[in-house]
């Protein structure tokens, strides 16, 4: 919305002068940095069935607090869609699933009636400011660095045993596995 | 006084000055327009977000806008089961309170419930011991915190799940209010640190020398 009207000047300078082809390695060198850095992020997977399930992760919640978002990215190689429906980890009371989305500033949540489907072929990530699944009834806070034990449940492929990796309170799953995903770079949505 | 015949050219200056502070009224009250499916889409201008209130704070007594009065602050809204934007903010609005160093230790920062049936003053205290311990909770009764949500056009609304629980919608944004109580802007969810140390400097700068 306001972004819209930050472009640096210096950038948009910048873009004029590159020649395409120059744009175009420089795009594609960032882009298998990114790759690369992803893949060292994604160490961590489960399978179920023909789904893969990368790098689950959750984020260190602050002091008290009685709820947590759990985070991963489904990838089914098979050929028939499945659907998460159902999902735990351990020291929640229970683990549902949401989908979060911002609207003029709002942040609205609601239950996913159904689950997520996981196209055949095809994925959905769940990560920050999107779909994730929301521990409640934290009996303890998430510690940086723990592996919570959960289990995630599919349609078809069945119930599977997950670890949550608890990431920092500052996490947002970004490539740099860190810090808060903020791009600075101009952005026309 | 002399009348003094106005050009043409300045007759479109003026139209011209006054078509830029429309667009500029437009763009700024465009944040606080509530989601359409929150019933009536309501519009605030600026100058409307503010006003007076009294809650009760994570350190104990009440804290009201006339003891905040003089020093620039930041006021936010949220409730402590929020999965991500909350603590992601207040995480934020920390490491900003750091790189300000000294500058911002005068910088209220205030983060008020919009659940306080479970966000007592306790709750909100051992929370914040999580975040830099310049920002304070408040809570209060479920009228006086309609009330300063209403003051800060805040939406909020309960949205149950299962068993009986709920979670909650409610406005991201942290205003930004000058030495008078008066709004000068806001930081967004996605603002970038720079972005957010360049908002509150200049938050910081309008109120003057220090003292
Ligand atoms: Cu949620």
């Amino acid at each position: 919305m306001l972004n819209s009207f930050r472009i640096p000047g210096a950038f948009a300078r910048l873009c004029r002068r590159m020649y395409l082809e120059e744009a175009l390695a420089a795009a594609a060198f960032a882009m298998f940095l990114l790759t690369l850095s992803a893949q060292a992020l994604m160490a961590h997977e489960f399978k179920a069935g023909a789904i893969e399930i990368e790098h689950p992760w959750t984020r260190a919640t602050p002091n008290g607090a009685s709820v947590g978002a759990g985070y991963l990215v489904l990838k089914n190689e098979g050929t028939t869609p499945d659907r998460l429906v159902a999902a735990t980890a351990e020291g929640a009371q229970k683990v549902e699933i949401h989908e979060m989305s911002m609207k003029d500033g709002v942040m609205i949540m609601r239950p996913v009636a159904g689950g997520i489907a996981v196209p055949a072929q095809g994925s959905v990530a769940l990560k920050p400011g999107s779909y994730h699944l929301m521990l409640m009834g934290l009996k303890q806070p998430l510690k940086q660095g723990a592996m919570v034990n959960g289990t995630l449940t599919f349609e078809k492929a069945g119930t599977v045993p997950v670890q949550f990796k608890v990431e920092s309170i500052a996490a947002q799953g970004g490539s740099d596995g860190g810090g808060h995903d903020h791009m600075t770079m101009p952005s026309g949505k | 006084m002399k009348s003094s015949k106005l050009s043409s050219g300045t007759l479109v200056a003026l139209g011209v000055a006054a078509f830029a502070l429309v667009a500029a009224a437009v763009v700024a009250a465009a944040p606080f327009i509530r989601p359409g499916d929150a019933g009536v889409a309501s519009v605030a201008s600026a100058a409307t977000v503010g006003g007076p209130f009294r809650l009760v704070s994570s350190r104990g007594g009440a804290l009201s806008d006339v003891d905040l009065k003089g020093k620039p602050f930041a006021i936010f809204f949220g409730f402590t089961h929020c999965p991500e934007v909350c603590p992601t903010s207040l995480w934020d609005m920390s490491e900003a309170l750091k790189r300000l160093g000294p500058k911002g230790e005068d910088l209220k920062v205030l983060f008020v419930t919009v659940d306080p049936e479970r966000d007592t003053p306790e709750i909100l205290a051992r929370y914040l011991q999580s975040f830099d311990p310049r920002i304070i909770g408040l809570s209060g009764a479920r009228k006086d915190i309609d009330a300063v949500a209403r003051a800060y056009r805040v939406y909020w609304r309960k949205i149950p799940t299962s068993d009986g629980d709920y979670t909650m919608d409610h406005t991201s944004l942290i205003y930004l209010m000058d030495a008078e109580g008066g709004y000068s802007g806001f930081i967004a969810y996605k603002d970038d640190a720079e972005t957010r140390d360049r908002k509150l400097n200049a938050l910081l700068d309008a109120k003057g020398p220090t003292g």
